[in-house]
């Protein structure tokens, strides 16, 4: 199965900062498995711009469309078994610990 | 209903309750199916309550009972205008060369255990807890969705819509169907018994459904005999085994419910008390929280009287559980021992820490006890008012009666 892995920031990151993952490792180890796809860093939220049409008017804002103090700051695309490989997959990112991560499996319409 | 007839319902249920999860299980993995899986099991238990009274019960009722279930599967897949479901009838077909199901003994490594692997599935952490908690008395245990619903407070169609959410999500976020292996299974056998224990307490409370606790116990059981080298397993079993062993004393002929100094100690289940103290005993001694809470529940049953109670033992349990799992009403319970193990001053003292935070701010059982320990510091008066300011938050009213005659006693 697919999974789109969303990497957020936290209000609450662990405060155990004992051996930390490595994000190069977790790359380098993810891609040589064939479990991550691919994946990208985002740019801040300052540049994050929404855009909304509502009765054929184009609404365009500022910033990420939702109010909350968790942003996503990356993404990755996972080819996983199940999920309980995505889990163990996600566990070892070094965001696990500085933030949380959001796993989506995408949309199966051959199913 | 005739002495026969009470019989095969008997032979059908205790049947049902040994092979649904296992037929459930098995038609699981090989369709992952689970709506097809549990219409097949619940529709081979209908026709064993027709036909076993006229036929009598099979000689084999769980390997009867499968081959319904498999038989009903492949018609349902053959109606099915689904790509792959000649596939899914061979491997469903293949279910007959399997061991037989019955047989405990007949089970390889190889397939496993697919009522293990059902549990650990139903109680996956990605699925909310409330939803674990019902898809377990539903799939494992065949408990019928409408009893459900009522034993958590939500009509029928509610409790069916977070049914059939759980199974979407177990479908489309992938929760693979297996007893998750090493270090994972370390990790996911607490959840699965917090479910338990949730089944448990459900059955136990005042207006819970009782059925919940005997399958909490059957379950545990289970778990006890499909994962030896799990101590927790076991002490959760004895706590269970502990607790229930005072169903039949717990309540006055009124209904109401009664304390434990006032309970007949003659009507508690010794033969259970004495199966959960050898299960203990045979447990490597931890302060894991089922362990703790086991001892604290083997001092109550194995004293004597009220009287003759280990307050001592209780007390030391309670500060190792505050020490670890500390919550409100573990510190409220440790307040309480330690007001019988050293004296209400000291109880007093340690419920005045217990309250400082706000938390158990009118929660009845913290006025009741500050109740307790005042009268017997020796203050009735205040412990009269005390008693009247517990009932009057009480959340039932055989609580709120029980209290305003403790305030009685007192006022005097």
């Amino acid at each position: 199965m697919k999974y789109l892995m969303f990497v957020c920031t936290d209000t609450e990151p662990d405060t155990d900062t004992e051996n930390e993952p490595d994000i190069d490792v977790w790359v380098a180890e993810n891609d040589a498995s064939g479990r991550r796809l691919q994946g990208m860093v985002l740019a801040p939220k300052s540049s994050a711009t929404t855009v909304r049409v509502r009765n054929g008017k184009l609404l365009v804002s500022d910033g990420p469309f939702a109010e909350t103090k968790e942003v996503i700051v990356g993404f990755d695309l996972l080819q996983c078994a199940d999920l309980d490989e995505a889990i163990e997959v996600a566990r070892a990112h070094p965001m696990a610990r500085g933030g949380r991560i959001e796993i989506r499996p995408l949309a199966d319409f051959e199913q | 209903m005739t002495a026969e007839a009470a019989a095969t319902a008997e032979a059908v249920a205790a049947a049902a309750a040994e092979s649904y999860p296992r037929i459930v299980g098995a038609l699981i993995r090989v369709t992952h199916d689970w709506t097809l899986a549990e219409d097949c099991a619940q529709e081979a238990l209908t026709l064993a309550l027709e036909r076993w009274p006229a036929d009598g019960v099979p000689d084999n009722p769980g390997g009867w009972l499968m081959t319904v279930a498999r038989n009903r599967a492949i018609d349902l897949l053959r109606r099915a205008s689904v790509e792959q479901r000649k596939l899914r009838e061979l491997a469903v077909l293949a279910l007959t060369s399997e061991p037989n199901p019955a047989e405990p003994q007949a089970e390889t490594s190889e397939v496993g255990d697919d009522r293990l692997r059902l549990i650990f599935t139903c109680c996956h952490p990605a699925l909310p807890l409330e939803a674990r908690v019902a898809l377990t008395l539903r799939t494992v245990c065949a408990v019928p969705t409408a009893d459900i619903a009522n034993a958590f407070l939500v009509s029928e169609s509610t409790m069916t819509r977070r049914l059939t959410r759980a199974k979407t999500k177990i479908a489309d976020a992938g929760i693979p169907y297996r007893v998750p292996g090493g270090r994972a299974l370390g990790e996911r056998l607490p959840g699965v018994l917090t479910v338990l224990y949730l089944l448990f307490t459900n059955g136990y409370n005042a207006n819970g459904e009782p059925a919940f606790a005997d399958e909490a116990i059957r379950l545990a059981r289970l778990l006890k005999e499909l994962m030896p080298g799990q101590p927790e397993v076991p002490e959760l079993l004895a706590l269970f085994l502990f607790q229930h062993s005072r169903r039949e004393a717990r309540r006055d002929a009124e209904g109401r419910l009664l304390t434990l100094d006032k309970q007949d100690r003659s009507r508690w289940d010794h033969a259970s008390i004495r199966e959960a103290a050898a299960i203990l005993e045979g447990t490597p001694r931890s302060d894991g929280p089922y362990a703790l809470q086991a001892r604290i529940a083997a001092c109550h049953a194995t004293a004597e009287s009220a009287s003759a109670t280990d307050w001592q033992e209780i007390a030391s349990c309670y500060d190792r559980l505050a020490k670890t799992y500390p919550s409100p009403v573990i510190e409220l319970n440790r307040a309480v021992a330690h007001g019988y193990a050293h004296g209400p001053e000291v109880g007093l003292a340690l419920l005045a820490q217990a309250r400082a935070g706000g938390a158990l701010d009118d929660y009845p059982h913290a006025v009741a006890a500050e109740a307790d320990l005042t009268a017997r510091q020796g203050d009735r008066d205040r412990a009269a008012v005390l008693f009247r300011r517990a009932a009057a938050v009480a959340h039932s009213e055989s609580e709120r009666r029980a209290l305003l005659e403790r305030a009685d006693e007192n006022a005097g």
